[in-house]
């Protein structure tokens, strides 16, 4: 049982809680992930460490409502417990000082970002960051990523705040205009699929955090598998993170649709209730 | 562990009231009993729900099994069995009729019976040693029936004798992963006076027994008392910890830990890697069972998804096929099959496990093999595309393989396909402690006495050790590294 211990609303659809789990925090690295489960009934959804308080032990979800278990989430109040939170999983985002880095995340892709940006930058890496988002109303984190970041790029879709446009746009006026060492992309698997073409294009080592869908978190189901360089990788114990260039984002794709009709059925009986 | 039981065997043997009861019936008669037949559910209700497929035998039937057990001067029976438990021993309380007895007889070497009863493959292990098996070509006794019986009983008697645990030394022993072997290994590690911390990764306690094995053979509230068991004796369970990760054996060091057992099972599932394996509806028979057994998926109120397949094929042979199969039968499936690529004779699954299977109406395309997967436009599997094998002559080892029939491919519809080829040991233990010795296999390396690894107090068993294993040889690890364990930190 993990008490929650703040939480608040960073866009319309996306809840910032802090949760108690001292021994996480203090094990937590960048990259890392916990499998949170709410209730008996409840099922297991990995969810980014996006930041750790060792003192005040605790660590903090960023969780974007998409179906019953992230609403679910975002229904309980500070006070409320979370029936079950196990990590840190996933391997640690490998951190080096390679020189410029450009960090492109999108949507609640950002969340996951964000404690990268945090090492890649303190490693004394200068850091670029893209943030995108549909429009200004769903861009999060937008002063924390700024706080670790040399140089900041906002693109809307809609335009309605920093440039109109998809966030290939921006990278692609980044590798027109400087020398960028390593890039690193975050969103929904249809936005890396077309970051990292643009990052090949440009020949620049990219990689891409994969959010499959995953049961136990622990490499026992084979659920979170993805085709990585022609190989079978279990994105809960291989990954999340992976070279980009070599992720079967097609698939990745057509696996996360995997249990739409079922998650949208359940989604509307919940509803109802 | 069979041999410092045998001297002790013997002397209870020549008991007075064994020596009556024995004379009581002839040998002949007692060899002209039937095997009693286990009570099942009919196959039609059964594959209606999760109900359990054998319900156990009446005391009045276990009475008359027992009788057919000769109390054999040499019993071979045991040495069959990996735990050594004292078969004739337990049979002949049962016989006179003392069930409690009986029960605790079996527990001086299984500390699960009720489990053990249910799930070990006595065809090849106790019953196959049995004199009625070797010599007079009989059936041999139902030590496994029995054992479940004299176990229920005590389970439903109110009367499970808990051992008293006097001693406590308050020396901390850490137990990591809460299946078969970790639960044997915190039952003896608390009677020898340990102070015991059962960490478990999962949200639920068990292992394999919770997430793997069905509840039609064998029902949770089973394992679930024989965790409560363990709690009343003094064993601390914490769900939620992944030893290596949330803490690292540093960390339960500096907390106090002086010894660590590991069980943490073979979690990894194996693929064939072949076309078309990752389109969706394309499963780990550790996935399916995990969604349904641990997730409650198939229940209405529960929020894990499962596919409900109409045309469910399951590739493998072994009990994780079985249950997967058998498992997709319960949920509505039409057709419901087996793919195999060698004959019955060859199958792993318990024979048992075969037959209810066959009862309940599942097909076998056995000497097949996929080849390849097909998905509709959505990326989920409609189709299969089959090879027939023949098994070849037997080589040096007696082993038939099974050889692909050229031009024998042809195609079958599925909407659901559950891949139960094995698994590997779960890597996140090795990975978290470099210094360990880990085979080429991903299995800890250990000697086989003790079960001590090559880090001083750390000992390991059950699947993490044999890559895959039986519940029984799980347990008698755990004990057996128990033991080590205690021999270490008494020495230290
Ligand atoms: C390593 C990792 C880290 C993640 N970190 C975060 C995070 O920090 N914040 C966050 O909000 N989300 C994160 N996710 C995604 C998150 O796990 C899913 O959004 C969540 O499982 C959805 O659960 P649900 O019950 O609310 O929705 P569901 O009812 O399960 O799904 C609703 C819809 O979303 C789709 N969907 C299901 N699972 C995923 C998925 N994993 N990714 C994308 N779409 C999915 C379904 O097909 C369905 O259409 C992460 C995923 C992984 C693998
Ligand atoms: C479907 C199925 C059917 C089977 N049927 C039979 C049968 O009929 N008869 C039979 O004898 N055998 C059967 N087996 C095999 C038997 O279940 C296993 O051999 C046995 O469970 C192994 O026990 P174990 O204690 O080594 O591991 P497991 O039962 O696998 O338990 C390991 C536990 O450790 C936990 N764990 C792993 N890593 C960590 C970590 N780092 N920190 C904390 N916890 C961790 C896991 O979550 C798990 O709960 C079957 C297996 C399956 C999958
Ligand atoms: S523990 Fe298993 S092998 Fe041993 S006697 Fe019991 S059923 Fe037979
Ligand atoms: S071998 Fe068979 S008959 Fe003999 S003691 Fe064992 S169970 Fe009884
Ligand atoms: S989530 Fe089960 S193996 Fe990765």
């Amino acid at each position: 049982m993990s008490r929650i211990l703040l939480k608040e609303y960073l866009s319309p659809n996306v809840v910032q809680i802090e949760i108690e789990a001292p021994l996480i925090a203090r094990k937590r690295k960048a990259g890392h992930f916990v499998i949170v489960k709410i209730g008996t009934e409840g099922e297991r959804i990995p969810l980014t460490i996006a930041k750790a308080d060792i003192d005040k032990g605790s660590i903090t979800l960023i969780v974007q409502k998409v179906g019953v278990t992230s609403h679910k989430l975002a229904s309980l109040n500070v006070g409320d417990e979370v029936t079950d939170v196990v990590g840190p999983l996933g391997n640690p985002t490998h951190i080096e000082k390679v020189g410029t880095v450009l960090c492109a995340g999108g949507g609640v892709g950002i969340a996951p970002l964000l404690p990268i940006v945090e090492a890649l930058h303190d490693a004394g890496n200068k850091v670029i960051s893209i943030l995108a988002a549909r429009n200004k109303d769903l861009l999060i984190l937008e002063n924390e990523i700024r706080s670790h970041s040399d140089e900041v790029i906002i693109m809307t879709d809609d335009g309605s705040y920093g440039t109109k446009g998809l966030v290939t746009v921006g990278m692609e006026e980044v590798f027109k205009n400087q020398k960028i060492d390593f890039c690193v992309t975050i969103g929904p698997a249809i936005m890396m699929k077309f970051t990292s073409l643009v990052s090949k294009k440009y020949n620049v080592p990219t990689m891409a955090s994969l959010n499959a869908i995953m049961v136990d978190g622990t490499g026992m189901c084979g659920a979170c598998r993805v085709s990585v360089g022609g190989k079978i990788k279990f994105v809960c114990v291989d990954g999340p993170e992976f070279n980009a260039f070599d992720v079967d984002f097609d698939e990745l794709l057509m696996r996360l649709g995997g249990y739409k009709n079922e998650e949208e059925q359940h989604y509307r009986e919940q509803l109802s209730k | 562990m069979a041999t410092d039981n045998t001297s002790n065997q013997k002397e209870l043997r020549d008991q007075e009231w064994r020596r009556e009861l024995k004379k009581s019936v002839s040998a002949k008669d007692r060899t002209n009993i039937v095997r009693v037949k286990m009570p099942e559910v009919d196959p039609q209700e059964r594959i209606k729900s999760n109900v359990e497929v054998n319900s156990g035998i009446t005391a009045e039937m276990a009475v008359v099994e027992a009788k057919r057990c000769l109390d054999c001067p040499d019993p071979e029976c045991i040495k069959g069995c990996p735990v050594g438990v004292d078969i004739p021993g337990f049979i002949k309380c049962i016989e006179a009729g003392e069930f409690l007895k009986a029960a605790a007889a079996i527990k001086k070497n299984n500390v699960f019976p009720s489990v053990c009863g249910r799930v070990c493959p006595q065809e090849i292990q106790c019953e196959a040693r049995c004199i009625y098996t070797t010599k007079l070509k009989k059936e041999p006794v139902a030590i496994g029936y029995l054992e479940r019986f004299a176990a229920d009983y005590e389970n439903h008697s109110g009367h499970i004798s808990v051992p008293e645990i006097t001693q406590r030394n308050h020396v901390k022993v850490a137990v990591i992963g809460s299946g078969p072997a970790g639960l044997a290994a915190a039952g003896d590690l608390v009677k020898y006076g340990y102070d015991v911390t059962v960490f478990e990764a999962l949200h639920e306690f068990g292992g394999v027994l919770k997430y793997g094995i069905p509840e039609f053979r064998l029902p949770n509230q089973i394992i679930d008392l024989e965790i409560n068991n363990l709690k009343r004796m003094g064993v601390t369970f914490v769900k939620n910890i992944i030893a290596g990760r949330t803490l690292t054996f540093d960390d339960l060091r500096q907390d106090g830990f002086r010894a660590f057992f590991v069980g943490s099972g073979a979690g990894l599932p194996n693929f064939m890697n072949i076309p078309g394996e990752n389109f969706n509806g394309v499963l780990s028979s550790n996935e399916y069972l995990t969604r349904v057994n641990l997730m409650g998926a198939a229940k209405k109120d529960h929020d894990t998804p499962v596919f409900f397949g109409k045309r469910v094929a399951v590739i493998g042979g072994g009990n994780t096929a079985m249950d997967s199969v058998r498992t997709a039968k319960r949920l509505g499936a039409e057709k419901a099959m087996i793919i195999y690529r060698r004959s019955f004779t060859e199958m792993p699954a318990r024979k048992e496990e075969i037959r209810h299977a066959q009862e309940e109406g599942i097909e076998f395309l056995n000497l097949h093999n996929p080849l390849e997967y097909y998905a509709d436009e959505k990326g989920h599997v409609n189709r299969i595309k089959l090879q027939r094998m023949e098994l070849s002559d037997p080589d040096a080892s007696g082993r038939r393989k099974p050889v692909a029939i050229p031009g024998s491919e042809f195609i079958i519809e599925a909407d659901l396909v559950i891949v139960a080829i094995g698994v590997s040991p779960n890597p996140l233990i090795p990975q978290s402690m470099p210094d360990l010795h880990v085979s080429k296999y991903g299995t800890i390396e250990v000697d086989s006495e003790k079960m001590e690894s090559n880090v001083s107090g750390m000992f390991a068993g059950g699947d993490i050790v044999r890559g895959g294993a039986t519940v029984i040889l799980a347990m008698g690890d755990g004990r057996r590294a128990a033991k080590g364990i205690h021999e270490y930190l008494s020495r230290q």
